[in-house]
């Protein structure tokens, strides 16, 4: 019962902070809008029992790209004529119209038979193994995934020092 | 009671609403910013299927909790692509003194 008002609330805030990424004209509202929607995110990763992710959400995410954004629109410092005006074009209209046709697609048409039997809850099942805590997923991680989480530091490194060569004018 | 339907519907709103952004909007910054929805919303449809398994065993070696590490380098991915996105646009802004996409067109042909 305290999971299904949980989910709701979390649920509500998701969706009213991504909308409000989308609607919001001035990008520093939007990038706000956008924390708090990582926020009720990771709460819902909670809910999934994904401790490890809802952290790493917060502090990646809420913490560390958004923290990039900001300093980007403060940087850029956007005027108020240089935000554009927002038109309604037909094109526009056509193309919110197939993403919200490819929604519904996905939500009553594939969704809808995805889970036929009896639902397993693995966060009930392997409650013992601590499913989703830093030492389960870091076993997964370290034993099975060793070659990706390595690859990943490489691409980590290579994305900070093209960053820095992108942005910066003259080397 | 809330079932694994509940997350993927969810997560299928959230990829929507991201999508929306990417399509609607003329800003490379909220452009963005929508694709991170995106991408969260992948996330979650993978965290939700690590936890509501449709197999009864795992495929490979490493259990169910592969979802969680599929998320993992998908948060390292994003980050690694947020932060080189951003130096795009810094880079493209100091030439163009625009952030609006559609002013990007010199390799329109």
């Amino acid at each position: 019962m305290a999971e299904s008002i949980l989910f709701w609330i979390l649920a509500a805030g998701v969706v009213v902070g991504g909308a409000q990424v989308v609607l919001r004209r001035n990008p520093a509202y939007a990038a706000m809008s956008l924390v708090a929607c990582f926020f009720f995110l990771a709460g819902i990763y909670v809910l999934l029992s994904a401790h490890l992710i809802a952290i790493l959400q917060v502090m990646v995410y809420a913490g560390a790209v958004m923290v990039l954004f900001v300093f980007v629109i403060m940087l850029l410092n956007l005027k108020e004529e240089e935000l554009g005006e927002q038109r309604i074009t037909l094109w526009k209209g056509i193309g919110a119209l197939s993403v919200v046709a490819l929604v519904g697609l996905i939500a009553f048409s594939a969704l809808r038979h995805a889970y036929t039997g009896r639902v397993r809850d693995l966060a009930v099942e392997q409650l013992a193994t601590g499913f989703g805590t830093v030492k389960a997923v870091g076993r997964t991680l370290y034993l099975f995934s060793i070659l990706p989480f390595e690859i990943t530091s490489l691409l980590l490194t290579v994305a900070i020092v093209g960053a820095v060569v992108v942005a910066k004018g003259k080397i | 009671m809330v079932g694994p339907l509940h997350y993927l519907v969810l997560a299928a709103l959230l990829f929507g609403l991201g999508a929306v952004g990417v399509v609607l909007r003329r800003n490379a910054l909220i452009v963005l910013m929508s694709i991170e929805l995106m991408l969260n919303a992948v996330n979650l449809t993978f965290l939700t299927f690590s936890r509501f398994p449709l197999v009864q065993t795992a495929p490979t070696q490493g259990g169910f909790l592969t979802g969680h590490a599929a998320v993992f380098f998908v948060i390292a991915v994003a980050a690694a692509e947020a932060a080189v996105g951003l130096a795009i646009v810094i880079a493209v802004f100091r030439s163009r003194t625009s952030v609006n996409v559609d002013e990007f067109d010199t390799l329109k042909f």
